[in-house]
């Protein structure tokens, strides 16, 4: 479905920068975002509003707040062309210097990290930072560690943004957040090693892969795959169903099917074939496939698969928000979007750039042309109705302790 | 003045140590014995509660880990002595001049990160890897088999870790034996295999429990190796702490954990000097 067979040398120049840094880290924090993920679905079976704030919040917040003229930006490792060409064109529109830091390599440890500035009322030294939809995200929301936003400063954003995502259950109405890239987990299999065709979630159970599936450690991801292949709803689930999940799961690490509990490993899990199918991150096997050479397929199971999103969020102690707000919508600029997805390679938040990529595919000509063409043409990376009905997001947690029961439940079957 | 100062000066000389130790040892500790005491999530906060049901649980939950890390955490010595001593022994009785160039050969992968190495061996020891793919083809090893997720994996890697931390007390032990006592019980007609059972070895006692304690506390809290080289079926507690105070934001669980692999740890080790009959066992290991 993707077009992976032949990388042309075009794609391999566009990805001489592997992005498995960023990856990585969200497979190292891949427990806490597939918490999010599996948060993200609970919202309308659990009937409770996710982000109830009051009414004057956002004119409270934002009262008296000017720009100042810079602003610190925390994201993700090589989440934007290194030579940052959309920040520089921000300052010098805006002249707003922007202080741009990898620093979130993990969604728990990144939360660590900043929670105790963050209640006591301090600075955590950034106005903008980029959180997936995981259990972390559900932390900020519920502390109180994010900015209301005012979306009378993100006339971008309403003219250009799927709509989808202000139906989102991890922040719906987009009151806290509004998005950066999503992504898709599915599952990657090798055809040299697997020879019929892969479609469903059942074949990460067939008895013919024993030891070679690889399945991820972190508890949405594996918990959200779990549901799915019971045949049970994400976003409906609760701890019965859960439980039902987990032993479908044991039974698939009983029977020795499991070869192991991955974070970003799998991508090298599967190169080396100690498993031959695998969950898998969409953007990773674009990437693997394109820098090495490789042939794997990526497919979003007939069951359903998973979709999580990064979030521009700012936190409520920003020193800078306004110039925050006005980066975050300077990003949702048609021509803005674009570009930084020609970069990221993940679900783009902007239906709209996709026709735009293609008009700069027009103008330019050889691999360039090439690349372009293959990353706009790319489900999964402008996925069409078809693919939006099969994906779902992380459950999602009314309460801390849905979260521990959560945990309580899945933690055992990586933890064996 | 001068008895003034004469009387302040150990005092002033342990102050920087002895502070630095409060504020990074001992201020942690009585944190982290805290937050094992607590209840409550990371949106909510954390109460102190004092029940030790945090203990409990999390033992109830995950002994099979904590026993499964204190079991590698053996074999890993028991093998390591088997491995370290006949190197050591060779290095200070028949090393010559070049003793130092050996300890320093023992060392040399050290000053590669050790996260490093131990990737390189599971790039090594993976199912189509260098070393099993050739075998494989040959017909010498069926398709399946497979030495990365075992049990026997982790061990290895745990081994290799930890091998330079064994044969350097050994060797300090060794060296440090004057050989005019070995040659005393050869005088008296005590064969090579007698004179190193009753003078020898015991006099290297004190190396070889040294290297216990560097190799058996760190290789049981490990949880590099396991995640590296391992499956779910070789998770150990260090991997289950780091998961909940990472991933989960669990810290008081994680935090009792650590303290009864810490409990254990101590108990282990005192029982293991206690039996050694060596009062002061450890003072010589200090040395």
């Amino acid at each position: 479905m993707f077009p992976t067979d032949k990388p042309s040398p075009s794609l391999l120049r566009g990805m001489t920068q592997s992005r498995l840094g960023r990856r990585d880290a969200l497979r190292l924090g891949g427990l806490s975002a597939m918490g999010a993920f599996l948060a993200a679905c609970g919202v309308e079976g659990k009937g409770k509003p996710q982000a109830s704030i009051a009414p004057d919040a956002v004119a409270k917040f934002w009262s008296g707040k000017t720009q100042s003229g810079k602003l610190n930006f925390a994201n993700w490792p090589l989440y934007m062309d290194p030579k940052k060409p959309e920040l520089k064109k921000f300052t010098t529109k805006t002249g707003i210097q922007v202080k741009y830091d990898e620093v979130i390599q993990e969604m728990g440890p990144w939360f660590a990290k900043v929670q105790p500035q963050l209640s006591a009322g301090q600075s955590i030294g950034y106005d903008l930072m980029v959180i997936t939809n995981s259990i972390q995200f559900g932390q900020f929301r519920d502390s109180g560690f994010l900015a209301p936003l005012d979306h009378s400063k993100l006339p971008n954003y309403a003219a250009n943004a799927a709509k989808s995502y202000a139906a989102s259950s991890y922040d719906p109405g987009n009151v806290f957040s509004i998005p950066y890239a999503s992504g898709i987990t599915g599952i990657a299999y090798d055809p040299s090693k697997i020879k019929e065709p892969v479609t469903s979630l059942a074949d990460l159970w067939n008895p013919k892969y024993k030891g070679k599936v690889g399945m991820f450690k972190d508890l949405q991801e594996l918990g959200n795959f779990g549901l799915l292949a019971a045949g049970l709803d994400p976003s409906k689930s609760d701890e019965t169903s859960w439980k039902q999940a987990a032993a479908k799961l044991k039974e698939q690490k009983d029977g020795g099917l499991v070869r192991n509990y991955y974070d970003q490993s799998y991508v090298d899990a599967l190169g080396k074939g100690e498993v031959w199918i695998t969950q898998a991150w969409s953007g990773d096997i674009f990437q693997k496939n394109v820098s090495d050479g490789t042939n794997f397929k990526f497919v979003i199971p007939s069951e359903g698969g998973t979709i999580w999103t990064d979030n521009m969020a700012i936190p409520v102690t920003a020193e800078n928000p306004v110039d925050a707000i006005t980066l975050m919508d300077f990003l949702y600029d048609l021509e803005n979007a674009t570009t930084l997805a020609e970069y990221i390679n993940y679900v783009c938040p902007v239906p709209g750039a996709q026709a735009q990529m293609k008009k700069h595919a027009a103008a330019a000509s050889g691999e360039d042309k090439d690349f372009l063409l293959s990353v706009a043409d790319s489900p999964l990376v402008f996925p069409g109705d078809a693919e939006y009905k099969r994906l779902h997001y992380y459950v999602n947690f009314n309460t801390a302790e849905e979260k521990n029961d959560f945990e309580r439940v899945f933690q055992p079957i990586v933890l064996g | 003045m001068d008895r003034v100062k004469r009387t302040l000066a150990p005092y002033l000389l342990v102050l920087p140590g002895g502070l630095w130790l409060l504020l990074f040892f001992a201020v942690p500790m009585v944190t982290m014995l805290s937050l094992s005491l607590q209840e409550g999530d990371i949106v909510n906060g954390f109460v102190f509660t004092g029940h030790w049901q945090n203990y409990t649980e999390s033992l109830a939950d995950y002994q099979t880990q904590l026993i499964r890390s204190l079991v590698y955490g053996a074999i890993t010595s028991i093998v390591l002595i088997v491995l370290a001593f006949p190197v050591a022994y060779w290095i200070a009785f028949y090393g010559g001049k070049k003793k130092a160039t050996y300890l320093f050969l023992i060392m040399l992968p050290f000053f590669v990160s050790f996260v490093l190495r131990t990737i390189s061996w599971r790039m090594l020891l993976t199912d189509d890897g260098v070393l099993l793919h050739p075998l494989k083809s040959a017909g010498v090893l069926p398709d399946d088999f497979q030495v990365l997720g075992s049990s026997s994996a982790v061990v290895f890697g745990l081994v290799y870790s930890f091998l330079p931390f064994m044969v350097l007390p050994i060797y300090v032990a060794l060296e440090r034996i004057d050989p005019r006592v070995v040659e005393a019980a050869r005088d008296l007609y005590a064969s090579p295999m007698t004179s190193f059972r009753k003078v020898i070895f015991p006099l290297a006692l004190p190396g070889v429990f040294a290297g216990v304690l560097m190799t058996f506390v760190p290789a049981s809290s490990d949880y590099v190796n396991s995640e590296l080289l391992g499956s779910s079926e070789t998770t150990m507690i260090g991997q289950v702490i780091q998961a909940k105070f990472l991933s989960n934001s669990d810290y008081p669980s994680a935090s009792a954990l650590s303290f009864t692999l810490m409990a254990v740890l101590l108990i282990g080790v005192f029982a293991y000097a206690r039996a050694l009959g060596t009062e002061d066992v450890m003072k010589v290991a200090a040395r």
